[in-house]
C-alpha cells in the first residue's frame, strides 16, 4: 500500500508505522518495489532499511560519516562510506533504477556533476532540498540583513553543511541547464503539509515549500516500469 | 650460564592445540604444479559448533601470526594477537560463534612449512620445500574445515596477509563462504611491499647461519637476519607520525648523545632491536622466506582474466571491507580496488576507512570504530542465519 493512499494536489504526511521521518516517507512512496536503488548520504540507513525489508528493493547506500556507516552496517546493509563529490563515478552506467540524494545535494561541492553522475548509474534520481525561496527565508533576509535562519534552516550559516543554498526555482534551473526533465515534484511544510508542484505553480511552491522532493529524469528515457 | 632457549623449529610439536592430518596423509597438490604430502594443520577453536554447523568464523592470520588469536600464547607467554577482536562478548564472540583459526600453511607452529619433517628424507625440509602460495593455504584451510565437517562458515576473516586469504576464499569457494571481511587487504601484492620483503629475505639468506635454508641440521639458526628482516617489516606496519607518538628523537636511558659507535642510543633503535630479538625466538627464518614469496605472489586480478570482478563471479557472499589512513603498506586504495571490482560484480559489499594514525598494525590494536562496524556486521550476518 502506498504511503501516499489517496493523494490529491495537496494532502497531510500521516504517520507510518516504520516511524520514518514524514519527508522520508514521501521519497520512499515514489520508489517502485524491488527495484535496485543507491542511497547516497542515507545517515543511519532508516530509509534504506524500509525500502529494502518492506519493499523488497535490492538497496545499496553511501553515506559519509563513521557513525552511519557502522549503523548501516549493524542494520545489515550494505553501505560504502564516500561522499557523492568523489565516489560515484566508481558505479557503472546503469547499475540502478533509482538514485536517492536527500538532503545532501546542497552539501556536495559540485551539484551540477553530481547530478549528472546520478543520470549515469540511474533511470531516475530522487533529490530533496531545502527550499531557501520561502517566504520565511526570504523575510529573515530581508528584514534581519543576515542569512536566513528559520525553523527549517536551524543552523547559522557557518555551522550548516548546506554549502549550496539554492530555491526550488534555482533547483529546476540546474535541472533544465542539464537537459533534464522532472516528474513528480513535491512541496513540504511544517515537515507533512505536502502540496503536488505542477508546471506553472513553481513559484508558489518556491514561496510556501520548507523542503521539496523532485523526481530528475533523464530527457528521453520514460521512467521505469515495475520490475517483476 | 643458562642455556639458549630453543629454536621454534624444536618446540613445534610440543605446541598446544590439535592437528589435523589432512586428505588421510595423501599428498596436497599445490598450484606450482609440485606435491606435497603428507599435510598437517595445527589450529585452536573456541566456542561451540551449532547444530545446524553454521555458526564457525574462520580466522585467517596474517604474516607473523599464528593459531594462537585468542588464550595466553605458549611461547612468548603474552596475550593473543587478536584478543582485541576474540573472546567472550568481543566481535568475534565465542559464546555465540564456533571460532576456527588454523597455523597457515607453511608456517611455523606446528603446520607443515619448511620446518616440518621431510618424509622423504626423515630430515626438515629446508629449502628443499617447494613454493606455496596463498591460494594453497586457502586449499588447506579448506581441508581442515572438511576434516573438522564443516561445509560453510558464516564468515572468513583476517587482516594484511589474512585479509588476501579472505578474498582469495570468497573467489576460490563461494559455495562455502556466507559472509568475508578483509581487513586493511589488497588483491594483490604491491611493487613497494614485493621490495620490503626482498630486503627481509636477502638480510636472512646474508646471514652466514642461514647456511642455504638447512640451518637445522649445522644447528645454528639465522637470528641476525631474521631479526633485521623483522625490524625492518616491522616499520612498514607503523606509520611517522606513530613512530613520532611514541618515541620521537627521545634518547634511551641517557641524557645526551654518546658519541660511542653505534649503540642504541635513541628510543626507537632500542625498540626496534627488540622487537628483532623477541621475533627470532618465535619464528622460523625459512617460513618467513616461504610466506613472504606466497604474498609476493599474490594477484588475484591476474589470476581472472586482469579484471578483478570475474573473481567474484558466483559469489553470494557479503563483504565488509575496512581500512585504515595511516596504512601506506597496504592502503586505502588498495581496498577500494577490491570496493570496485565488487560493486561492478553486483556483490552486496560495505566498506569503511577509519581514521587512524597506528598505520597498518591498527588492526590489531584498540579501535572501537573497528570494533563496531565488525560486530555490527556479524551480528547481522548471524541474524541472517537465525541465530
Amino acid at each position: 500500500m502506498s504511503l501516499l493512499a489517496g493523494a490529491r494536489d495537496r494532502f497531510i504526511l500521516g504517520e507510518n508505522r516504520f516511524g520514518l521521518r514524514p519527508d522520508l516517507g514521501l521519497v520512499a512512496s515514489m520508489i517502485e518495489p524491488e527495484s535496485r536503488l543507491l542511497d547516497v548520504g542515507c545517515d543511519d540507513g532508516a530509509l534504506l532499511d524500509y525500502l529494502v525489508r518492506e519493499l523488497g528493493c535490492d538497496g545499496r547506500g553511501m553515506e559519509i560519516s563513521q557513525a552511519g556507516v557502522n549503523a548501516c552496517v549493524a542494520r545489515g546493509l550494505p553501505v560504502i562510506q564516500g561522499d557523492a563529490d568523489r565516489h560515484l563515478v566508481d558505479y557503472p552506467d546503469d547499475s540502478f533504477d533509482y538514485v536517492i540524494l536527500s538532503h545532501t545535494l546542497q552539501a556536495v561541492h559540485r551539484p551540477g556533476e553530481v547530478l549528472r553522475q546520478m543520470m549515469r548509474i540511474a533511470d531516475v534520481a530522487i533529490v530533496s532540498i531545502l527550499n531557501f525561496g520561502h517566504w520565511r527565508a526570504r523575510l529573515s533576509l530581508v528584514t534581519r540583513g543576515r542569512m536566513p535562519h528559520t525553523r527549517f534552516i536551524p543552523e547559522p550559516w557557518f555551522m550548516t553543511s548546506t554549502i549550496r543554498p539554492c530555491t526550488v526555482r534555482d533547483f529546476l534551473d540546474l535541472v533544465r541547464l542539464e537537459g533534464l526533465l522532472t516528474g513528480d515534484c513535491y512541496g513540504i511544510a511544517k515537515e507533512r503539509e505536502v502540496t503536488v508542484i505542477r508546471s506553472g505553480f513553481e513559484g508558489q511552491a518556491n514561496l510556501f515549500a520548507e523542503q521539496a522532493v523532485f523526481e530528475v529524469l533523464p530527457a528521453k528515457k520514460r521512467k521505469p516500469g515495475r520490475r517483476s | 650460564m643458562t642455556e639458549a632457549p630453543r629454536a621454534v623449529h624444536e618446540i613445534q610439536d610440543d605446541l598446544p592445540g590439535p592437528r589435523a592430518e589432512l586428505a588421510g596423509g595423501a599428498a596436497v597438490r599445490l598450484e606450482s604444479g609440485e606435491r606435497l604430502g603428507p599435510v598437517r594443520v595445527a589450529y585452536q577453536t573456541w566456542g561451540t559448533l551449532n547444530d545446524a554447523r553454521n555458526n564457525t568464523v574462520l580466522i585467517c592470520h596474517a604474516l607473523t601470526g599464528d593459531q594462537y588469536a585468542f588464550g595466553t600464547h605458549p611461547v612468548t607467554g603474552k596475550k593473543g594477537w587478536w584478543e582485541s577482536m576474540v573472546g567472550p562478548g568481543k566481535p568475534i564472540d565465542t559464546d555465540r560463534f564456533h571460532v576456527v583459526c588454523p597455523n597457515c600453511l607453511g608456517g611455523c607452529m606446528g603446520t607443515t612449512g619448511p620446518a616440518a619433517v621431510d618424509p622423504a628424507t626423515g630430515e626438515l625440509y629446508g629449502t628443499s620445500f617447494p613454493i606455496i602460495t596463498i591460494g594453497d593455504m586457502v586449499n588447506v584451510q579448506a581441508m581442515l574445515l572438511d576434516h573438522l565437517g564443516i561445509e560453510k562458515v558464516m564468515c572468513v576473516i583476517g587482516g594484511s596477509m589474512g585479509a588476501m586469504q579472505v578474498l582469495d576464499w570468497a573467489a576460490r569457494y563461494p559455495d562455502r563462504v556466507v559472509s568475508a571481511v578483509p581487513i586493511a587487504g589488497a588483491a594483490r601484492h604491491s611493487a613497494q611491499n614485493i621490495a620490503f620483503h626482498e630486503v627481509g629475505r636477502q638480510a636472512i639468506m646474508a646471514d652466514p647461519n642461514w647456511c642455504g635454508g638447512f640451518y637445522y641440521r649445522e644447528g645454528k639458526r639465522p637470528e641476525k637476519g631474521l631479526s633485521v628482516a623483522r625490524m625492518a617489516a616491522h616499520i612498514t606496519y607503523l606509520s611517522e607520525p606513530a613512530l613520532w607518538r611514541k618515541f620521537g628523537r627521545e634518547l634511551q636511558n641517557r641524557y645526551m648523545k654518546s658519541y660511542e659507535g653505534f649503540g642504541a642510543d635513541f628510543q626507537v633503535e632500542s625498540y626496534l632491536r627488540h622487537q628483532g630479538a623477541s621475533f627470532v625466538e618465535r619464528f622460523d627464518a625459512n617460513a618467513y622466506l616461504y610466506i613472504t614469496r606466497a604474498m609476493d605472489y599474490f594477484d588475484l586480478e591476474a589470476d581472472h582474466g586482469g579484471d578483478l570482478a570475474k573473481a567474484w563471479q558466483g559469489t553470494k557472499a557479503r563483504f565488509l571491507l575496512t581500512s585504515f589512513t595511516s596504512d601506506w603498506l597496504f592502503p586505502t586504495s588498495e581496498s577500494k580496488e577490491v570496493v570496485h571490482s565488487l560493486i561492478r560484480a553486483g556483490v552486496n559489499v560495505s566498506f569503511v576507512e577509519i581514521e587512524s594514525d597506528k598505520g597498518h598494525d591498527a588492526f590489531l590494536l584498540d579501535e572501537p570504530d573497528l570494533f563496531e562496524t565488525t560486530s555490527g556486521f556479524l551480528d547481522s550476518v548471524a541474524r541472517d542465519l537465525g541465530f
